[in-house]
């Protein structure tokens, strides 16, 4: 099998990179999708807040996918559903389904889109019993809005992340009991209109600075013990408290899913756990490109489709052969109370053809105003004031062609944030 | 002579790595043997979590059944793992020494393996583990290489042997929990179950934790079994640390937490040791936790908390007289001519693992001695075909068994590569996987780096579908444990 573009992962970033691959004349784009259906996991995200940016309304999971795939098969995008991509190098790509076996496919450019997967119990190392009855939100989210069951009665939900909060919601339209969620930090670490939406509006308690210490129940889960940490998040002895309950859900953070992208050698980013990008989303290999929730954790959808078009125009121009390599790429370094950017690395080049959007998360919170900071060579690129900033918000900022021959001539960029004193 | 045709000539109390390994041991002889499990699948007492290491045999003291039987066992696993189609690698294993009375361990080390009979051993250089083993700790000092020594799943020998066992003609029954004997006089004639009773020749007490209260039914209550926890870790794939097993000098009580590779490929650090009580208590402690990866890194100072996967505890029946308990009682009068009695294996702790294959010999031995007629059955087979591991196999291979099986072609466990096939076959193996973690240990499905995440949903499903039931009563690990509690309001329709 051969195509110009072939895309991992029929998320939104994939839809997205495969329809604008399409839409720059690509002649044959293939999305390769483990799943029976199309949408990643917006299918089972049926509560609404996508594409306020995208569209201008307000729309669910579902309704959000189900745009960009017609829009997809309007365009006479393929894709190859149920199909699992085992091995990927430059150019080529080996996956299994049970409809056809194992298929070679030439490629291109390849389109990395495999989203990201929820931490689980065992990273976390919480003590206690193995028990039925813990669960990662999002595979609770599943079982719920996909499989129609229900994984039990009384919750706990560790962890405030927007998967954990949704689900807080969800659980108590379904007549299930929330009895609290626990956040490990001092702050909550999703969105806070998730906060106020989904747990404030129905009453469920949020205990920051909390975590559980214990899982007890042999078969079942029948209670978990909570505890307050010090600021190093070890628990506090004394602040123990047991909660009944019969199911815990975690929803303790994502990590981009790269087992594929470090097969095929990409370089990856210890901070975001993906990888490496330009500004065009390409990664360290030439020809692999990578967008979305791979490449870092988004928190709106539309932004992940924002970054998905991107790379599969990329792609696109790649495999039709229309755009030279960059001589030389400029580093993004993260500077005060950042914890990454993204891209990673600038063409200076790609100033001339347009601004290029800067996305990053900071390492805490201030809640007070602040001004972020663009430097290159000790001079300031470009001040903006922010209210506040918060590790769970993503900070976007662009670069104005402006700055092109200033970023030309650095050895790298930084970006920082400062507390504005008086 | 009058024949009682509904007794068992053998029932086996217990289907941990013993218990199965009994069972295929004489499942070679025309025997009528019962096979008796409480829980809902076999492996799930002391064999489903310890460091799945094969000793060489250089730590029980010289003269123990410990050493005697370590040595024998090590020497039975490569035919018997090939005969089951079982992971096993013998790579060898180092004892690393941090100080120079360390070093003078290692020689005594040596020597009692001399003693006990194990081949090879050699004490070499820091720099020379190093050479092996690059991430071991620049303080090592040396090492006593065991070439004999070796890593192996344990829970998939046990299923293996069940597996051939029940091929061979032995009957299982899981979910059947024995609760005492039926006594003529002295004499046990059966076992009473919460499934009825079963009447017997002979009973062979392989009851792992429990085993004391099963010599107790029988009024033998000299022995005691204690419960000793130990927990371990286990790390993502792409971290992986060693290459073989790198012990620590061992203590009078333990070999101490060692860092070992596991058949899978994953690193694998434990165990402590703490005596409980209760002897379910299978709950991992954040001290327990933090002391494993403290005595790890001492060996392997580049461990990393962030590179966990895993956390599991597992308990060792720990007996009274240090050592294995094994023996034959033989009370009171034949029944109908023929004879019968107890056997123990009791107090089977490390090595345990190691020395079952031997253990299970020595059962056919021992009855045999007392009187039972042991005679060969021709159609005896002792291969057990692996099942299909898609991950493992060649482009080719895959080709070919998802043209057999198209099953075979659909990935369920995304970290594992787990196809639908595999599971399906799980499912309807000789010993059956009818609980989500029966087809975790057998496949691997769920034990990856998202642990579940992906699979869960999907494998309730085969799951249901396999076994014409609802996916409200799926389970996790048997009744109790279901996954799902109800359907949502909506959805319930549809259950």
């Amino acid at each position: 099998m051969r195509c110009d573009v072939a895309v991992i992962g029929g998320g939104p970033a994939g839809l997205a990179a495969a329809i604008a691959a399409q839409e720059r004349d690509a002649r044959r784009v293939l999305v390769i999708e483990r799943a029976e259906e199309l949408g990643g996991i917006l299918p089972q995200c049926i509560h609404n807040g996508f594409g306020v940016e995208v569209f201008g309304e307000d729309l669910t999971g579902p309704t959000y996918a189900q745009r960009y795939m017609d829009r997809a098969f309007e365009l006479g995008v393929e894709a190859l559903l149920d199909t699992m991509v085992l091995e990927i190098s430059p150019g080529r790509i080996t996956a299994t389904n049970a409809r056809h076996g194992i298929l070679e496919i030439e490629a291109g450019a390849i389109v990395l889109a495999m989203g990201c997967r929820e931490r689980p119990r065992g990273a976390l190392a919480i003590p206690g019993t193995r028990p039925a009855g813990v669960y990662t939100a999002g595979t609770a989210q599943r079982l719920v809005n996909i499989e129609g069951v229900m994984p039990g009665e009384r919750f706990v939900i560790l962890g405030s992340g927007d998967i954990g909060m949704i689900m807080a919601r969800r659980l108590t339209f379904e007549g299930a009991r929330v009895e609290r969620v626990l956040e490990i930090q001092p702050f909550v670490s999703g969105l806070m209109r998730n906060y106020v939406q989904c747990l404030q509006d129905f009453d469920i308690p949020l205990q920051r600075s909390h975590t559980v210490v214990d899982i007890r129940g042999d078969r079942r889960v029948e209670a978990v013990v909570s505890a307050e940490v010090d600021p190093d998040w070890h628990p506090i002895p004394g602040t123990e408290e047991v909660i009944p309950c019969d199911t815990l859900l975690l929803s303790v953070g994502l990590i981009p899913e790269n087992e594929l992208s470090r097969q095929a050698g990409v370089e990856l980013d210890e901070a975001t756990g993906g990888p490496v990008v330009d500004e065009r989303f390409q990664t360290s290999v030439p020809g692999i490109f990578a967008a979305g929730n791979v490449v870092h954790v988004y928190d709106l959808v539309d932004d992940v489709s924002h970054a998905g078009e991107r790379a599969g125009a990329s792609a696109a121009e790649f495999a039709l052969e229309r755009r030279e390599e960059p001589a030389r790429k400029v580093r993004l370094r993260a500077g005060e109370n950042i914890r990454y950017i993204v891209p990673q690395v600038l063409d200076p080049e790609g100033l001339r053809r347009g601004e290029q959007r800067l996305q990053m998360r900071v390492r805490r919170p201030i809640e007070a105003p602040v001004v972020l900071r663009v430097e290159a060579g000790g001079e300031t690129l470009l001040r903006r004031r922010l209210r506040y900033v918060r590790p769970g918000e993503m900070v976007s900022l662009t670069l104005p062609e402006r700055t092109y021959s200033q970023v030309r001539d650095a050895d790298e960029v930084g970006v920082s944030v400062e507390e504005r004193g008086g | 002579m009058q024949r009682v045709d509904a007794a068992y000539d053998v029932i086996i109390i217990g289907a941990g790595v013993v218990g199965c390994l009994t069972a295929r041991a004489l499942s070679r002889y025309r025997l009528r043997v019962l096979l008796l499990e409480k829980a809902s699948d076999v492996g799930t007492g002391a064999t489903k979590a310890n460091t799945a290491i094969v000793h060489a045999g250089y730590d029980p003291l010289p003269g123990t059944h410990k050493a005697r039987f370590n040595v024998r066992g090590n020497n039975m696993y490569p035919q018997l793992c090939a005969e089951l189609n079982v992971p096993y690698s013998r790579q060898g294993d180092y004892v690393v020494a941090l100080s120079q009375e360390d070093m003078r361990t290692l020689e005594e080390l040596r020597e009692r393996g001399r003693r006990n009979g194990v081949s090879g051993l050699e004490i070499v250089s820091g720099d020379q583990v190093r050479r092996t083993e690059p991430a071991l700790t620049p303080q090592a000092l040396g090492g006593l290489w065991a070439p004999s020594g070796g890593i192996v799943d344990p829970f998939l020998l046990t299923v293996a042997a069940a597996e051939n066992a029940v091929t061979n003609g032995i009957k299982l029954l899981l979910e059947t929990e024995a609760l005492g004997f039926e006594k003529d006089g002295q004499r046990i004639v059966g076992v009473r179950t919460d499934r009825g009773t079963f009447p017997c020749q002979w009973v062979v007490n392989c009851a792992g934790l429990h085993a004391d209260e099963v010599m107790a039914w029988a009024g033998q209550d000299g022995f005691t079994i204690t419960p000793r926890k130990g927990e371990y870790v286990v790390f993502d794939k792409a971290k992986s640390m060693v290459k073989t097993v790198l012990f620590p000098c061992p203590t009078p009580i333990s070999k101490g937490i060692l860092v070992t590779l596991t058949t899978h490929g994953n690193t694998l650090i434990g165990p402590n040791a703490q005596n409980i009580e209760n002897r379910e208590d299978w709950a991992v402690t954040a001290q327990g936790l933090a002391e494993v990866l403290q005595g790890a890194r001492k060996l392997v100072p580049s461990l990393e908390a962030r590179d966990v996967i895993a956390v599991f505890a597992g308990l060792r029946p720990s007996g009274s007289t240090g050592d294995f308990l094994m023996e034959v009682h033989q009370v009171g009068a034949t029944l109908c001519g023929r004879p019968g009695g107890f056997v123990n294996l009791a107090g089977i702790e490390s090595p345990g693992l190691t020395a079952a294959p031997a253990l299970a010999q020595w059962v056919v031995e021992a009855l045999e001695d007392h009187g039972l007629e042991l005679e060969e059955k021709r159609e005896y087979n002792p291969l057990r075909p692996a099942p299909p591991r898609f991950s493992k196999l060649s482009r080719r291979e895959q080709t070919a068994l998802i043209e057999k099986d198209p099953r075979y072609g659909r990935i369920v466990c995304r970290c594992e590569m787990v196809t639908e096939g595999e599971i399906v076959r799980a499912i309807h193996a000789p010993v059956p996987a009818r609980t989500y973690d029966a087809l975790k240990r057998r496949t691997r499905c769920g034990t990856g780096r998202c642990q579940g995440g992906f699979d869960t949903p999907r494998v309730v499903n085969i799951l249901a579908r396999e076994l014409g039931v609802s996916p409200l009563e799926v389970t996790k690990k048997g009744p109790g444990s279901e996954l799902v509690l109800r359907g949502t309001k909506e959805g319930g329709d549809a259950l």
